[in-house]
């Protein structure tokens, strides 16, 4: 009888596996024809693409300069490059960003630099088309030519 | 209702107006096998490509789509890969029996390729034991992934071959004993006679519960019969690389795909045949009306649509569930599907007897 009935159960079993994947089947599908829909924006926020450093219209960044992406980054895909330079204001020497070099062809998107940046000054963008023929290409200095470090609203 | 016998039988006389008896003769065998050759490698590119548009859809994916449009030369581009490919030599290997042993599945997948009613008249061997020989004929491809696992000198080759032994010649028991209820139910053994009969009613729907069962039966045995999906251990990828063809390469390689595929195809061409009424289209007693308008659809068609039904759902089950283990394979068809099998013909000599 339990023969039978582990017979009936193994029937009924199979027939909701074969209602799921024929739902599957009919489900539309989703895959992108990519070299045809070029341009398409794919709206995915939290796709990592390619590490920026955004700059605001008066060419500022808030990087520091402080090393901390640096130091988190576990493959050393970013190399933070600073200088010394004297403050007007203070007349002290202050460490600022000269260059902020950033290795596309070693870095495995992990994101631990964007979420480790105490100034919010890198992020991620959608853009996704890597491919360069000579790997010096992929070598990026994020900070623009003759950027500054956007001073900091005064708190009221 | 147009029968392909029509041109058949006008090839046949127009080839003996103009020659002896013996000449015609030997001409529609060599036209015969060309054209049976022809369609099988066909059909076999027809299937590939089935198969992975298929596999595609019930995996959430769009399938081979670059090679003209929706990737309908896929395949032929395929075949002409494989064609240009290099024969490895093994070493060790025993090299006769190790091309004999492509050959040999090839062949048998072939010679029962050449029974199946296409339709009326489309019929390369029309046996009074027609369905035997199906049988016989179609077993032979086992001879063939034997000696092809032996000879190829491997282990996984081996393991692949044995398994594939212990499944073929369970699963042909239960294979046989479901075709033997519908020759019960038919009283022929005849493939064209047995299409005939079906003209009122399919013999799933004649036969009641008995031949619903044996079609169950008949659908889940042939598919273990093909080496395919759950049932695919002798070539399962991920224990056995390949299983008894790991060491082919090349069209030898390609020989045992396309017996697959096209053992694929004959269980379901069989399954239609004899269950589902062949190129019989569909007559309701009675609707003259409506049988009218189904004569109107060719048979090859009703063939095509029944026999492609029955890849589909193959296709289906072989996506849907899990590879089996070897004991729990055996005990489906030992414990499962044998009894089954004994039971439902007692029920279909009531059924005959007593409906
Ligand atoms: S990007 Fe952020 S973490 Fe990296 S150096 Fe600049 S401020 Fe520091
Ligand atoms: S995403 Fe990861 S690997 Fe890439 S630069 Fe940032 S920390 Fe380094």
């Amino acid at each position: 009888m339990n023969h039978i009935k582990s017979i009936l159960i193994g029937i009924w079993r199979m027939m909701q596996g074969m209602y799921i994947s024929m739902l599957n089947f009919i489900r539309p599908k989703v895959t992108e024809q990519y070299p045809e829909n070029r341009g398409k924006v794919f709206p995915h926020e939290r796709m990592r693409g390619q590490l920026v450093m955004p700059h605001n219209e008066n060419n500022e960044h808030k990087c520091t300069a402080c090393g901390i992406c640096q130091m988190n980054c576990p493959n050393g895909t970013i190399q933070v490059i600073s200088k010394k330079e004297l403050d007007e204001e203070t007349g002290k020497e202050k460490k600022i960003l000269d260059r902020y070099i950033y290795d596309l062809g070693s870095c495995t998107y992990c994101s631990l630099c964007v979420e480790s940046c105490p100034q919010d000054a890198i992020e991620w963008t959608n853009e996704f088309e890597h491919a360069t023929f000579t790997r010096p290409k992929l070598y990026n200095k994020l900070n623009k030519e003759g950027s500054t470090l956007m001073k900091k609203e005064k708190k009221n | 209702m147009f029968h392909f016998e029509v041109v058949t039988n006008w090839i046949d006389e127009f080839l003996r107006t103009y020659l002896s008896e013996g000449w015609a003769l030997f001409i529609e065998f060599v036209l015969i096998g060309v054209a049976i050759l022809a369609v099988y490698a066909v059909l076999a590119l027809i299937l590939i490509y089935v198969e992975r548009k298929v596999c595609a859809f019930f995996q959430c994916r769009i399938g081979p789509n670059r090679v003209g449009p929706f990737g309908l030369i896929q395949s032929v581009a395929d075949m002409i890969k494989i064609l240009i490919k290099e024969l490895i030599r093994i070493d060790r290997a025993d090299p006769r029996l190790f091309r004999l042993a492509a050959f040999l599945v090839i062949i048998a997948s072939i010679c029962t390729f050449g029974a199946i009613p296409f339709d009326k008249g489309l019929q390369a061997v029309d046996f009074n034991i027609g369905v035997f020989y199906l049988l016989a004929v179609s077993s032979l491809g086992v001879v063939g992934i034997l000696l092809a696992g032996w000879s190829s000198n491997n282990k996984y080759t081996m393991i692949g071959a044995m398994r594939s032994g212990a499944q073929l010649i369970s699963y042909e028991l239960s294979c046989g004993l479901a075709l033997m209820t519908m020759v019960m139910l038919s009283g022929t053994m005849q493939l064209s006679e047995i299409v005939e009969q079906q003209s009122y009613a399919w013999n799933i729907f004649r036969g009641g519960i008995p031949a619903l069962i044996a079609f169950v039966v008949y659908l889940i045995a042939g598919h273990a019969e093909t080496n395919r999906g759950p049932f695919d251990l002798p070539e399962a990828e991920s224990e056995l690389t390949a299983g008894y063809h790991t060491e082919y390469s090349g069209i030898q390689f390609g020989f045992f795909y396309l017996a697959e595929y096209l053992n694929m195809f004959i269980i379901a061409a069989i399954a239609s045949t004899l269950f589902l009424g062949g190129w019989m289209p569909l007559h309701i007693p009675g609707w003259e009306s409506f049988n009218q308008i189904m004569d109107y659809i060719p048979p090859v068609l009703w063939f095509f649509g029944k026999t492609f039904f029955c890849v589909f759902l193959a296709l289906w089950v072989r996506w849907t569930m899990p590879r089996l283990r070897i004991d729990q394979l055996l005990n489906l068809e030992w414990k499962i599907l044998m009894p089954i099998c004994l039971v439902n013909i007692v029920l279909m000599a009531l059924w005959i007897i007593y409906v």
